[in-house]
């Protein structure tokens, strides 16, 4: 391969990445920005809220009770090789709320939300129900898509607080059962070694991946282009944005929270 | 008056407008006739500002629809999509009445529902599917609700796009005949977009004739059978042989 076919191999891709992220970055400004032009369409808002917050807690809860669950076993596992074991009920606390809730919570709101919202509004747009909604002099940027955005970055960071509970819950249920801790001893070193910080964070890291999510899903949805492959293509690029942008905002977020 | 002069749009390589130019008068009921992928479609979407002419000028009662105001300027116009372009999420009333539930021509709830089934029954729709879904009704009942809702908010003009795509023979006469006498009651301008002869027939006061991306011809429908153009002629014969290629 020359050298110029290998850095037009190079060059694309990265061309193509910051082109998205240009045209999410556009979208995103174009729809925060009718926040503070009327109409607002609260009720829109709140059936958001319960698709997005309370019909994801299942599964966010479900995905954290396990992860609590097998982090206390494997913290126990290395911790006994140099006989601190224990260090399991702090480090389970603080893994989860710093990191696996608001991460494991992200990524399980992007696979049943962006996917949803890509779907839900790429359908609206093959069928021409957002010509439909234009027609009758509605915004579908204030009427599809500030919903979502501002649901999603208010309810995943309470999906990611119960999450934080769940989890250390089901750390709390292995170690006491299964890794023969006292009960309260397990509890008392959980709310010790906690600070307020250690949870606010990620609940501030649960509020950006709502938003990525919510964005993600409506960026795709109404760029998505005509037929049911398109639908198709609208809801993998969402899941898959969103999943790449969290871990990406998870890290610069966790540098700018924690580092020294 | 509905305007346009010398419209272009191109999509990628795809020049599908090459100049349309074309008048509606108030009032009146101009069907726009022409093969599939010929620009109807985009030329109504031109119109509404759904869709941005590369070139040329479009004018309502004399005003660039460039220029005015959006929401006044819509609130102006009713439309019936081609699959009826409901919205899965609401009940057919809310459907119906949605610009009568928000923005500029908002009502009080009640008031909305009551005009929504007075359009359903307009429509010949009983008032009890007011509280079912779109997914619930058939594509003719769909097609119904659509024109209910075009008409709500009582539009000064309404577009038709392809009125009795995909229904039966008698579904497609009962929305012609529906189409006709509202547009008549109502006095309101109507743009329709249509292959079906038997629409044309029966909605239209005036036939435009699309193809290439211009307007070919255009007069009343009763000229329409003596025209002598041989676009207008192939088109309204269903002739493979002529002017317009039968492989497009």
């Amino acid at each position: 391969m020359s050298p110029i076919r290998a850095l037009a191999a190079i060059g694309r891709p990265v061309i193509a990445g910051l082109r998205l992220v240009g045209a999410l970055t556009i979208f995103a400004a174009q729809a925060v920005s009718h926040l503070v032009r009327p109409p607002f369409y609260p009720r829109e808002t709140l059936i958001q809220l319960v698709q997005i917050g309370w019909l994801s807690l299942p599964v966010v809860g479900l995905t954290a009770l396990f992860t609590g669950g097998a982090l206390a076993l494997q913290i126990y596992a290395g911790g006994s090789r140099f006989s601190a074991e224990a260090v399991v009920p702090s480090i389970v606390a603080i893994g989860m709320v710093r990191e696996l809730g608001p991460v494991l919570g992200g990524l399980m709101v992007a696979a049943r939300v962006a996917s949803s919202i890509a779907a839900e509004i790429g359908t609206m747009k093959v069928t021409e129900q957002i010509d439909a909604l234009v027609t009758l002099s509605t915004n579908p940027m204030k009427y599809l898509t500030l919903p979502r955005l501002i649901a999603a970055t208010l309810a995943v960071p309470v999906l990611v607080g119960v999450g934080d509970a769940i989890g250390i819950a089901g750390g709390w249920a292995v170690g006491v059962w299964r890794l023969d801790f006292n009960s309260a001893t397990y509890l008392k070193n959980t709310v010790d070694f906690l600070e307020t910080w250690d949870v606010v964070s990620g609940l501030w890291k649960g509020a950006a991946f709502g938003f990525i999510v919510a964005l993600a899903g409506c960026f795709y949805g109404m760029t998505s282009s005509r037929g049911a492959q398109g639908v198709g293509r609208a809801t993998k690029s969402a899941v898959v944005t969103a999943s790449v942008l969290i871990f990406a905002a998870n890290y610069i977020l966790t540098e700018t929270f924690f580092s020294a | 008056m509905i305007r346009l002069d010398d419209v272009h749009k191109s999509f990628g390589p795809n020049r599908v407008l090459r100049g349309a130019t074309l008048e509606v008068a108030r009032g009146t009921s101009t069907v726009i006739i022409g093969g599939s992928g010929t620009g109807k479609s985009v030329m109504l979407k031109c119109i509404l500002g759904l869709v941005t002419p590369d070139r040329g000028t479009i004018e309502v009662d004399g005003t660039d629809v460039t220029q005015a105001p959006r929401d006044a300027f819509l609130a102006r116009f009713g439309m019936l999509f081609q699959g009826g372009a409901l919205f899965d999420s609401l009940p057919v009333w809310q459907n119906v009445a949605f610009r009568l539930l928000r923005g500029s021509l908002k009502r009080p709830k009640a008031e909305a529902r009551e005009i929504a089934i007075e359009k359903l029954r307009r429509v010949g729709l009983k008032p009890e599917m007011a509280d079912l879904f779109p997914s619930e009704l058939s594509g003719g009942m769909q097609k119904r609700v659509g024109l209910a809702r075009a008409i709500a908010a009582e539009p000064e003009i309404i577009f038709f796009d392809e009125p009795t795509t995909g229904l039966d023979p008698i579904m497609a006469g009962v929305i012609n005949a529906l189409i006709r006498e509202i547009v008549t009651e109502m006095g309101a301008t109507a743009l329709t977009i249509t292959h079906d002869m038997s629409s044309v027939r029966a909605i239209a006061d005036n036939v435009a004739m699309l193809h290439d991306g211009t307007i070919k011809w255009t007069g009343p429908v009763a000229r329409m059978d003596h025209s002598g153009d041989p676009y207008l002629d192939q088109f309204i014969h269903g002739r493979a042989e002529g002017p317009i290629e039968a492989v497009r």
